[in-house]
């Protein structure tokens, strides 16, 4: 098996993804098909070769410092699941 | 005359002579939604009330003579571009009900150009599938027969253009989420060069692979869209500074002297339906036939495009859908007593499975220790395959393909299998992995009258040769004025 059902664990951890039992042992299983199949690509050469990670040359996209309009507050927050004071709510963080 | 089954052109002529009014024009589209959406479910929201008050609007610049291509046009939106005040939901649970505060880039474009919005198409969940079966509101059907999938990750954009319920569309295309669904459809379908349409606006899947474009009734339509969308912007830093042409002015007749490449590795000997393979190699003759010369290229690395893309795709994944936290916009599990719960609880009833899994595989691939062997060789090997197009079009000035190795499948089929759905790309990502502009026309019916479309693939910011050959093919054949029975 390409993956364990434990790492498959961890890495949803890390994703922060709350995966049930059954799923988690179902993905296990699918995405030790996907990387196996992934590992095709060890049959290629790639001595020597840099990696691409965008595919038009582009130089930095530099722009002068202005201050310019910007989202109002409101509407930053409009969509916010709680809201307060002006500000996003979230589950206390310290104890 | 059905005002719903007109091309953009055709109406456009048609509101300029005052012969109909923007209002009929949208009210039909209206009611031809009203007819079939039961049937096909190309839509996630509709907006009959705004798209009247905009048709209105339209009416009135064409009383004034300030109109251009698209005034008073119809149009169904992808519904992972941002519209303002209106709902988008990336067909997510996640953003169920989210209303994005301000317009995408290509949005703020179209109701400039008195562009009429009628509602935002479904599609696979973050643009994740090939067959739209991924949405987590309701699969889109074929309207060519109802018991398929109308492709993915635009299939209700696609289905929507096909049955008549909008005069074109767009979509997104990031590993041919635009020309499959096109294909199995029977409508035109355009994935412009990377940079060439701005991304502000549009949700992301994977940036360095998404891009805006048209589907369309007819190229001619695809191109209007096209000089509609296309351009600069500075609020998108992968746009790229190019020159747009008015992409109408490539649409003339006569190939002669263009130059088509058909890559060997395309028409494999295996896994090509046979339709599809007779109805390509009958486009080829027809090129032919049109005074362009064929001949035979290598792509040497296609073989191994669909591995590549599902390392790259899936990494970029995970790191854009991280966002989706629960605390600033989107579905929060009210559960859940402290942040790291409410994050992990959040995403996963959020998220359906197909976005999950490749959280997944992108998280593992980019995770300690793998970094080198996944995301860094993936890299390497996209760079051969952008070799591999910069070698090809030394010797020729388009390639040819198929755009699906199959017709639309059945629904169900293999939706929960997704490696043979991830292999059903094998022929559109590279585009996407290159950054090179892609086009699907219609070019034939299998036995069982199902579409089939060509794939027309071009040099960077080159769009204007593959409109060319695409016009040309229309001109000689009747393909893309078929409509399906509903």
């Amino acid at each position: 098996m390409k993956i364990k059902k434990s790492e498959v664990e961890h890495v949803a951890h890390l994703a922060r993804l709350d995966i049930s039992e059954a799923l988690l042992e179902k993905f296990a299983l699918q995405v030790g098909k996907i990387l196996e199949y992934i590992d095709t690509l060890n049959e290629v050469n790639t001595d020597g070769i840099a990696g691409t990670s965008h595919a038009i040359f582009l130089t930095n996209a530099f722009r002068e410092d202005n201050i310019k309009e910007h989202m109002q507050r409101d509407l930053a927050l409009a969509n916010a699941p709680e809201k307060e004071a002006g500000a996003f709510v979230v589950p206390k963080v310290v104890g | 005359m059905k005002l719903h089954e007109l091309t953009i052109h055709h109406a456009h002529e048609l509101l300029r002579k005052k012969e109909i009014t923007a209002l009929e024009l949208t009210q039909a589209v209206l009611a031809r939604i009203e007819a079939v959406e039961a049937q096909v479910g190309a839509y996630i929201s509709l907006f009959p009330e705004e798209a009247l008050v905009q048709a209105r609007a339209a009416d009135k610049s064409l009383a004034m003579g300030t109109c251009g291509p698209l005034t008073g046009i119809p149009l169904a939106i992808k519904d992972l571009i941002c519209t303002q005040g209106l709902r988008t939901t990336c067909a997510s649970r996640i953003l169920e009900n989210f209303i994005p505060p301000y317009d995408a880039t290509v949005m703020q474009k179209l109701k400039a150009g008195g562009a009429v919005i009628v509602g935002k198409a479904n599609m696979d969940e973050f643009a994740m599938g090939s067959s739209t079966e991924h949405s987590a509101f309701k699969p889109t059907r074929n309207p060519w027969e109802l018991a398929s999938i109308p492709g993915g990750s635009s299939g209700g954009s696609a289905a929507a253009v096909a049955a008549d319920m909008c005069l074109g569309s767009l979509g997104s295309d990031t590993g041919g989420s635009i020309r499959q669904p096109a294909a199995h459809c029977s409508v035109v379908g355009m994935k412009p060069t990377y940079g060439r349409v701005s991304r502000f606006g549009l949700v992301a899947f994977a940036s360095s692979l998404d891009q805006i474009g048209p589907l369309a009734k007819d190229t001619t339509d695809c191109a209007l869209l096209m000089n509609a969308v296309c351009g600069y912007d500075p609020n998108d830093s992968t746009s790229v500074p190019e020159p747009v042409p008015d992409f109408t002015t490539f649409l003339t007749p006569g190939l002669k002297g263009m130059k088509i490449g058909i890559p060997k590795e395309y028409l494999p000997a295996q896994g090509l339906d046979p339709d599809v393979d007779q109805a390509i190699r009958n486009a080829i003759r027809r090129m032919q036939d049109l005074g362009a010369e064929c001949i035979e290229i290598s792509l040497p690395h296609t073989r191994y495009a669909v591995a590549v893309y599902y390392v790259i795709a899936p990494c970029e994944a995970s790191s854009n859908l991280a966002r989706y936290d629960g605390v600033r916009y989107g579905f929060r599990d009210r559960q859940a007593d402290d942040l790291i719960q409410m994050y992990r609880r959040t995403k996963s009833q959020g998220f359906g499975p197909e976005v999950q899994r490749r959280i997944i595989i992108g998280t593992y691939a980019l995770s300690a220790g793998y970094y080198d062997a996944y995301y860094g060789k993936a890299s390497q090997v996209r760079t051969l395959i952008m070799n591999d197009f910069k070698q090809a079009f030394e010797r020729c000035d388009l390639l040819l393909s198929p755009v699906a190795p199959t017709p639309a499948f059945p629904i169900g089929e293999i939706s929960d299998d997704p490696l043979t759905m991830y292999l059903s790309d094998i022929f559109t990502l590279s585009a996407n992995l290159a950054g090179i502009p892609g086009l699907s026309i219609p070019c034939g019916f299998s036995r069982n009258g199902l579409p089939i479309g060509l794939q027309l693939m071009g040099r960077h910011f080159d769009e204007g040769t593959l409109l060319k050959a695409a016009y040309n093919f229309e001109l000689a054949t009747d393909f893309h004025k078929q409509k399906p029975r509903l």
